[in-house]
């Protein structure tokens, strides 16, 4: 009933969808960065949607099972294996007790969100398991997953024992998600925004070089934010503003005039003016951005971020009345 | 009053246009509109926050559209609601009337390594300084930068110091501080640009209670100098 992280990579921590309703105790929302890919593996390896995984950074895990699960991870683009059998993203694998799950390090993108039957099943602190490594407390012991953790599952659940059957001879499950769910990192993407809550704050042609310059990922980045080296974004005036919420896709500018666009562990508030805000279903592709890559913007209405959003959903439920013939 | 989207999941509602001129009015304000929003348990809003003059929902887009938002029409929805709400609100006090709370601070040398620097700043000894911030009642106008941590106004002007130049990597857990016009505590190790005038041994960030915090917008608080013996009493 429980994983060993023999290996546990370069930066890996348990995650599920976040916590919600401590925002105004200052406490980030946290969990996956892309929250999309999580529901689909979990959903994939017949969990609820909401359970927690591991969210696997630049590879170098390798995890060991004392017991039979079905195994499902999906991200940027990596090699997976259980003993020599290639693991493809998005397919529901069958591994047995005693076997073992790696991940090398990634072609693109850099992360990937493995899904275990059962669920990652650390204690739930503040309605989450979802580790926050900046403030130290959820997943385990709100630190890094370490070489040779151990960490407890939770039972397998009924959806998942049907699979487990099925796959008993052949192992990894022929069908997939849509290829863009299971595999998110792209290159050069352009991330959609929409005009930022202070975007009269910055002087005309900084809101032109944002929308049509190039930005590289700074090596500074991590989940609290990616930080974008390009042109300079000016203000009108250098002063800060009074703090205000700010939200996972905040495009947030300091003094520095270099944006930082914010994902799930930033800060509840920010002084800094907000020249743009990327729309939630661009989030997954900003999550495999990795230092180095080059990404540009394209400012979208809230009306179509909203439709983009909706849509999503619709197909997410949809995709998950069509599993049901798979657990039964 | 102003509504606007920040980003397609989060709506910012400006409740105030000027936070120091009045930053009690304001305070209060803010936190009516909060309170009166929650209360309106609106369809897809998953939580609302305030700081300083602004409230903010964070919603579900897909969780509007299912309750009767017009799917094309989401944000225009969310604000005919939150009107709604805030106008049915005004009878919803925001429960203003807390206790105050005492904060044991030790003010020795070894918790204040900024003690002097205030001082110089300000053209007066550290026990003035000490007693001056001590003798002040404070309030708790935002919650925020790490879990807990609470941004004081009611600052006697005199001890107001500017933050520093190059924010220090790592603050100790318990540091009270001053920056700028506000003093606030830090609950957590964390950097921080502040200058360190003290230590408490109150926990201000504890995951495992609920709520997880000791101090939240709108608390009243007062500083209460301890001493090195009292201050280790207390951790123990």
């Amino acid at each position: 009933m429980n994983a060993t992280a023999i290996r546990a990579g370069f930066l890996t921590s348990v995650q599920d969808l976040g916590r919600t309703g401590f925002r105004e105790f200052g406490i980030s929302l946290g969990g996956a960065l892309d929250p999309h890919a999580l529901r689909v593996a979990n959903l994939l390896a017949g969990n609820d949607e909401s359970v927690a995984g591991l969210e696997i950074t630049f590879g170098g895990l390798r995890i060991r099972f004392s017991d039979e699960r079905i195994l499902v991870w999906c991200g940027g683009e990596f090699k997976a294996r259980i003993s020599s059998t290639t693991i493809d993203a998005g397919h529901p694998v069958l591994v047995r007790a005693g076997e073992e799950f790696s991940i090398e390090s990634p072609t693109l993108g850099c992360r990937a969100w493995l899904a275990i039957s059962g669920g990652i099943d650390v204690p739930i602190v503040l309605g989450s398991r979802s580790g926050d490594l900046r403030s130290g407390f959820g997943g385990v012991r709100g630190r890094p997953v370490r070489d040779g953790e151990e960490f407890p599952l939770g039972e397998n659940p009924q959806r998942a024992k049907v699979l487990i059957e099925k796959l008993h001879g052949e192992r990894i499950a022929r069908w997939k998600p849509p290829h863009d769910w299971s595999s998110t990192a792209r290159r050069e993407p352009t991330l959609h925004f929409l005009s930022g809550t202070d975007r009269d704050r910055f002087i005309e042609s900084a809101l032109g070089l944002f929308a049509s310059g190039n930005f590289i990922v700074s090596p500074d980045s991590d989940r609290m934010g990616i930080r974008l080296d390009g042109p300079r974004l000016e203000r009108k005036e250098d002063v800060d503003l009074l703090s205000e919420a700010v939200a996972p896709g905040t495009v947030q500018v300091p003094p520095s005039g270099k944006p930082i666009l914010l994902l799930n562990d930033c800060q509840t508030i920010g002084g800094y003016p907000k020249i743009a805000h990327v729309i939630t279903v661009d989030l997954p592709i900003a999550a495999q951005l990795c230092p180095g890559d080059r990404i540009g913007f394209r400012e979208v209405s809230l009306a179509e971020a909203h439709r983009l959003l909706l849509e999503r959903e619709k197909n997410l439920e949809q995709f998950r009345r069509g599993l049901e013939a798979h657990f039964q | 009053m102003e509504i606007k989207p920040l980003g397609d999941s989060t709506v910012l509602v400006r409740v105030a246009e000027n936070f120091e001129r009045a930053p009690e009015e304001a305070l209060n304000a803010v936190l009516a509109a909060q309170a009166g929003i929650k209360a309106a348990r609106i369809p897809g809003v998953l939580e609302v926050t305030s700081a300083y003059t602004t409230v903010a929902l964070f919603y579900e887009p897909a969780r509007a559209a299912d309750a009767g938002a017009p799917r094309e029409n989401i944000f225009q929805w969310m604000e005919q609601q939150i009107r709604e709400a805030l106008s049915n609100a005004k009878e919803v006090e925001a429960d203003l009337k807390r206790s105050v709370v005492q904060i044991p601070v030790c003010y020795e040398a070894e918790f204040a390594i900024d003690l002097e620097h205030v001082a110089e700043h300000a053209g007066i000894h550290c026990r003035e300084v000490v007693d001056l911030h001590c003798s002040a009642e404070y309030r708790v106008h935002c919650v925020g930068f790490t879990p807990g941590f609470p941004f004081l106004g009611g600052l006697p002007r005199k001890i107001a110091t500017p933050r520093r130049e190059i924010p220090r990597k790592e603050i100790p857990a318990g540091s009270v501080a001053i920056g700028g016009m506000q003093t606030g505590i830090y609950p957590i190790k964390s950097p921080g640009g502040w200058n360190i005038i003290g230590r408490t041994p109150l926990r201000l960030f504890d995951p495992q209670k609920n709520p997880p915090v000791l101090l939240r917008a709108g608390d009243r608080v007062r500083f209460r100098a301890i001493t090195r013996e009292e201050f280790d009493g207390s951790t123990t």
